[in-house]
């Protein structure tokens, strides 16, 4: 069984539920210390940057880019405002972490992002959240007016000179504003359209000021891993795969939850933890990371573990780490057409091949769902899906173009039997 | 650059006074006072959802050029975002919105037959309101909620692991 579970973002899971986004029970834990000794001690931002570089933690919001990498391209001492800016935006199909930090253990998230700030410089800082998330957001809210009541951030706090405050945004259901660009312009008062990069965020970020952005379960990480150290949180995984992670395992599985796991947890035990398979059926597909990564077939992916680079060499991503877990039986055509529907809704419209090939793949995939599918349409499928990868300013592209074609890759016998037969192998 | 790094004010000369109601034009400045004083636009998001909830849950033409007045934007920089975002709705709706997650987790876990139901049952399909105008469906793309599949949210509350026998007791106590 899995041993070290909970020890980070869901350190508060232990308590009960109306005692966990407490401020008083996260202060029991040692919360809001590690800011307190940073700025009473004047700790120099850059040996926070360090420790968090030695703990190898990589970007949770589904890129995986290490995060004390990022902090150190601010530019800290140039004079005016900066910020930083925590993406609550959690929208990938499959992910249900974030919202369970921000209503479990909103202080941390906080915590976290005023030592971000100091950090990188910023006096104020922004926590973008999706507008669904009515009970998450309360939950955020009233922590962030127990933490400005207690005087843990405002103006001066802990006499130290520093000021950090901090607000909520939140958007309004559109998927595209989790693209760090695009959820900036959304914060300006615009269509959450993506920026071209260059200028990046360190340079020209939020209202033009250089910017950082970072995943919720990223910012509630650091303050354990200052407590705790870098080393130690390197410990809890794998080199290169420092700590634990958050996976969200849902689909069909008895149990679906989020578990905190160190990184490098085989699959095998992670299902188990998530109650095995629903009814006793039988696995079929896992996509490991959220619905834009490649899906690996079950059997590949019982010899698998949950990190980064282990993911990455069985021919998909650790994205997020939603763990979509698909039993036999499922109609593999029908799963990707749901997909295939998800970008074509979400594409913000702004490439020419993202909004008309998601268009095309969805109405195809439909149409062959639909058992009206033509020969010839599989071919148009992989033809479409490889002229939108890497044409595009943001990655949502990508995130379509490749569900495509690695079902293609393991299913393709599932696509040509319902377009011969009109109707899916997978109908009892 | 690709974006602006300035906002696209306009000058108004509106009496703005006279635009919403008391309480809403404190909570819209509220939301103003967060932001750098010459972004006000930055409001736009927060207000639209202020001025939908006020207004039984959708907008205007009226409503979101009353907005660019009150917040120096030009009108189009308006429509453009209530058209862009999902929670905005432009057209009339009923009493009540019930949004059905249809994402991969809530779909391999029945959320279509939800759909399937309520079209059946209560004959409203995805866009459409019911004739005693008591409430609206939407399909929604992923709620994050996909461990407690099938999610649907009523107004402002999710419910969560739901059986077409379930979702019918919560849609035949909304008034």
């Amino acid at each position: 069984m899995v041993e070290n579970q909970n020890t980070v973002c869901f350190r508060t899971m232990h308590l009960p539920p109306e005692r966990r986004y407490r401020l008083e029970e996260y202060r029991a834990l040692g919360g809001y210390q590690q800011w307190e000794r940073i700025l009473r001690n004047r700790i120099d931002p850059g040996d926070v940057i360090e420790e968090l570089k030695l703990s190898a933690l990589r970007g949770r919001g589904g890129a995986g880019f290490p995060t004390g990498l990022k902090w150190s391209f601010m530019p800290r001492q140039a004079p005016g405002q900066k910020y930083i800016v925590c993406n609550s935006d959690e929208g990938e199909p499959g992910t249900c972490k974030d919202r369970d930090i921000l209503r479990y253990n909103p202080h941390q998230l906080i915590e976290g992002m005023a030592i971000a700030g100091y950090c990188i410089g910023a006096t104020a800082g922004y926590n973008y959240i999706r507008g669904e998330f009515y009970e998450p957001i309360a939950r955020f809210e009233a922590a962030l007016e127990e933490a400005y009541g207690a005087g843990l951030i405002g103006k001066n706090v802990f006499d130290s000179g520093v000021d950090f405050d901090l607000y909520t945004h939140l958007g309004a259901g559109a998927y595209i504003c989790g693209e760090e660009t695009a959820l900036l312009e959304s914060i300006e008062g615009k269509k959450g359209q993506p920026r071209y990069k260059p200028p990046f965020p360190a340079q020209a970020g939020l209202f033009g000021r250089p910017t950082t952005i970072n995943n919720t379960e990223s910012l509630a990480s650091v303050p354990v891993i200052l407590e705790k150290g870098g080393q130690w949180f390197l410990d809890q995984g794998r080199p290169n795969n420092g700590g634990p992670k958050l996976f969200s395992v849902t689909g069909h599985v008895a149990k679906p939850g989020n578990f905190e796991v160190p990184l490098g947890t085989p699959f095998k035990d992670l299902l188990e933890l998530a109650g095995g398979m629903q009814d006793g059926r039988a696995l079929k597909a896992v996509i490991p990371g959220g619905s834009s990564v490649p899906v690996v077939p079950g059997e590949r992916m019982m010899s698998v573990d949950m990190d980064y680079d282990s993911i990455t060499k069985a021919g998909s991503m650790l994205g997020s780490g939603a763990v979509i877990v698909i039993a036999e039986g499922t109609c593999m055509v029908k799963v990707l057409a749901n997909l295939a529907h998800f970008y074509a809704h979400e594409s913000c419209g702004q490439c020419t091949p993202c909004r008309e090939g998601t268009g095309w793949l969805a109405r195809v995939l439909e149409r062959i769902r639909a058992g009206q599918g033509q020969a010839k349409d599989l071919e148009l499928l992989d033809s479409v899906a490889g002229r939108i990868g890497g044409r595009t300013i943001c990655a949502l592209g990508d995130a379509a173009a490749m569900p495509v074609q690695s079902f293609l890759k393991h299913y393709r016998h599932e696509f040509e039997h319902l377009i011969e037969h009109g109707k899916s192998m997978n109908l009892a | 650059m690709s974006f602006r790094t300035a906002p696209l004010t306009v000058a108004r000369d509106a009496d703005k006074s006279s635009l919403f109601t008391d309480d809403i034009r404190a909570a819209i400045d509220r939301e103003i006072a967060k932001y750098p004083p010459e972004w006000k636009q930055s409001a736009v998001m927060p207000t639209l959802t202020l001025v939908q909830d006020a207004n039984g849950g959708s907008l205007t033409r009226e409503l979101m050029d009353a907005v660019a007045a009150y917040l120096d934007m030009p009108a189009m920089s308006v429509y453009e975002v209530a058209s862009f975002y999902g929670m905005y709705d432009l057209e009339p709706v009923g009493r009540h919105k019930v949004c059905v997650c249809n994402s991969i987790s809530c779909m391999l876990n029945g959320s279509e037959e939800l759909i399937d139901h309520v079209r059946e049952r209560y004959g409203v399909a995805p866009g459409e309101t019911s004739e005693d105008g008591r409430f609206t469906l939407k399909e929604f793309e992923c709620l994050g909620a996909c461990k407690d599949a099938p999610a649907v949210l009523i107004d402002k509350v999710y419910h969560e692991c739901l059986t077409p026998a379930a979702l019918d007791k919560l849609i035949d106590v909304l008034d």
